[in-house]
């Protein structure tokens, strides 16, 4: 066995009466490195959240994290590992330091650390003014940070976020993306559930694709886009008839060939972002060809899985109730 | 290795997490001290001259029944807060932690016999407003008030059952008062079992809260006993060890929905 994967599944799988959640799925996540689970609502992400954080057992598979079997060592495995989800999983009639002393004890740090460790936590956070504050007066982002603040209380040298942004403003989501690079770069392993393609593309070392409990693409982030096929300049014409002029006008800047599509609209891939649209504007304005419209448009996860499914990224009747309420 | 010693830690962590819920949240602390106040006054005024009961004063035949229905609630904080664990994910983080798998039931257990202890000094001394007496030893009144804190424990097992059973915790509440509330009444809480039909009197007969309230009279007012307070007892025991183990089979396997 390869020592130095930190988190190991094979052949995992898992089913709800006749709704297979996971439909044997492989994973693997070397140590000190980020694997982003993406999918829709109901892909089977959060089951599988669960069964390497040792709250569901698998129907078939096995699976080891920190080199401890979830089935068979699960006791020892929970030492090392911290969970973070969707839910904020915080006591709100308790104060922000009552919530991670208490999550300290139940680690049994030694005596005294779990003060400690919830001032120095809220202090990073940015909770330290809130600290005494009953959680039930926090906003969304402050629940957001302070449960992921309590997956780090015991310093676990793997995390388990489960959708930690969904729901979250930009601000808030920029915040808590920088803590998790800060693990990261601290040598943690995470893995990262997430429905938003910018989130796993800025986080992730490694993307694992799933949908219906199936695991439908395996890469890094230039690999999957690759596969989605890029960035595009999106244009559209005043006048139906130049499309050809305006074709020949954007070639030089296309990665491949421009695509002509209806209504006077053509799609020019391009393997660069920089500067784009500021040339095609020019090289249009210089072929006398009038613009009504110009816009670039990046790879999404509705693109991922048009690409890879043949279908749209729709919310799969949500069986496994990914996230669909908080606030 | 520590065990038995991170056992008992993380139950008292728990308790005294629930503990600290109560002074916050104020609806929950009137159910402990209002309601038994507003239960002993409705009954002993409202249906006090209706219900004969030979032998007793009705204040005196209704104090230990009130107290005993009392208990038999006590505990649906247990099954509204695990519910509301459930709900909010928190189970799933408890869950994941490497504690002990039954802290979370018996942390919240424990937290209920501290406000049955309140309950029952709040009911006790206002029925001895209304004119309650005791007619028994100081050591039978207290081995009354432990009876009671056994029973209610034992009770609070069954809320954490269906606090872990039930889809939210509006639906717990609903169930427990459906579950419960036929037990009390028909029991010999309120009236005496001779006065119900011949049906209701047989399923009085053998409900464990007939045998409880039976063994309160015995020790607070000095009733024939019979059987009944090794009965309660027996009961009592009976229903903790049955409901920890349902409860603790079924928080293992919980995960919020």
């Amino acid at each position: 066995m390869a020592g130095d994967a930190a988190i190991e599944a094979s052949g995992l799988r898992k089913s709800y009466g006749d709704v297979r959640a996971l439909d044997g799925i492989d994973l693997r996540a070397a140590t000190g490195t980020v694997l982003g689970l993406l999918g829709p609502n109901g892909a089977g992400k959060t089951t599988a959240v669960r069964i390497l954080t040792t709250l569901l057992r698998p129907d078939g598979g096995s699976a080891r994290v920190a080199g401890f079997d979830v089935e068979r060592e699960a006791a020892a495995l929970r030492r090392r590992i911290g969970l973070a989800g969707q839910y904020a999983a915080v006591d709100e009639n308790l104060t922000g330091a009552e919530n991670l002393e208490m999550v300290g004890r139940l680690y049994h740090l030694p005596r005294g650390e779990p003060r400690r460790r919830a001032a120095e936590l809220l202090e990073r956070f940015d909770l330290a003014d809130a600290a005494d504050r009953l959680v039930r007066t926090y906003s969304g982002g402050m629940r957001r940070r302070l449960d992921l603040a309590a997956a780090l209380v015991a310093r676990p040298p793997i995390l388990f976020l489960d959708e930690p942004t969904a729901g979250l403003d930009p601000r808030s989501r920029i915040n808590l993306w920088e803590t998790i690079e800060g693990r990261v770069a601290a040598g943690t392993t995470v893995l990262l559930t997430t429905q938003y393609l910018d989130e796993a593309d800025r986080l992730a070392d490694r993307i694992a694709v799933i949908d219906r409990g199936r695991m439908i693409a395996e890469g890094s982030s230039d690999e999957l886009k690759d596969q989605v096929g890029g960035e595009r300049l999106d244009v559209t014409l005043e006048d139906r008839t130049q499309v050809d002029a305006a074709a020949a006008a954007l070639e030089p800047l296309a990665s491949e060939r421009p695509a002509i599509v209806l209504d006077g609209a053509l799609r020019v891939p391009v393997s660069r972002r920089q500067g784009v649209i500021a040339e095609a504007v020019r090289r249009l304005d210089e072929a006398g060809v009038g613009i009504a419209d110009v816009a670039m448009h990046r790879p999404t996860l509705d693109d991922v899985f048009l690409t890879l499914t043949g279908r749209a990224a729709e919310q799969s009747d949500g069986e496994e109730g990914d996230a669909e309420e908080e606030g | 290795m520590n065990g038995l010693r991170d056992n008992i830690s993380d139950t008292l962590v728990l308790t005294k997490r629930s503990f600290l819920r109560i002074p916050r949240a104020p609806d929950l602390l009137l159910s402990f001290t209002v309601q038994p106040i507003m239960f002993v006054l409705l009954f002993v005024y409202v249906f006090g001259g209706a219900i004969v009961t030979p032998g007793y004063a009705y204040v005196d035949f209704l104090m230990p029944g009130i107290i005993v229905q009392t208990m038999a609630f006590g505990g649906f904080v247990t099954a509204l807060g695990l519910a509301e664990d459930l709900k909010k994910g928190l189970v799933d983080r408890f869950r994941s932690l490497p504690m002990s798998r039954s802290a979370v039931l018996s942390g919240r257990t424990l937290a209920d016999v501290g406000t049955n202890l309140i309950s029952l000094a709040i009911m006790i001394a206002v029925g001895l407003l209304a004119g309650f007496s005791f007619d028994a030893s100081a050591t039978h009144v207290a081995a009354g008030i432990g009876l009671m804190l056994l029973f209610g424990y034992a009770f609070s097992w069954v809320f954490a059952f269906i606090g872990l059973s039930s889809s939210s915790p509006e639906a717990s509440q609903s169930i427990g008062f459906i579950l419960i509330f036929p037990l009390t009444f028909v029991s010999s809480a309120f009236v005496p079992v001779d006065s119900m039909p011949t049906a209701l009197q047989a399923f009085a007969n053998v409900n464990p809260i007939t045998t409880t309230v039976d063994a309160l009279r015995a020790l607070f007012l000095d009733a024939p006993a019979g059987n009944a307070i090794w009965g309660a007892v027996a009961w009592s025991l009976g229903i903790a060890a049955a409901f920890a183990t349902l409860s603790v089979a079924r928080y293992k396997r919980a995960v919020t929905r």
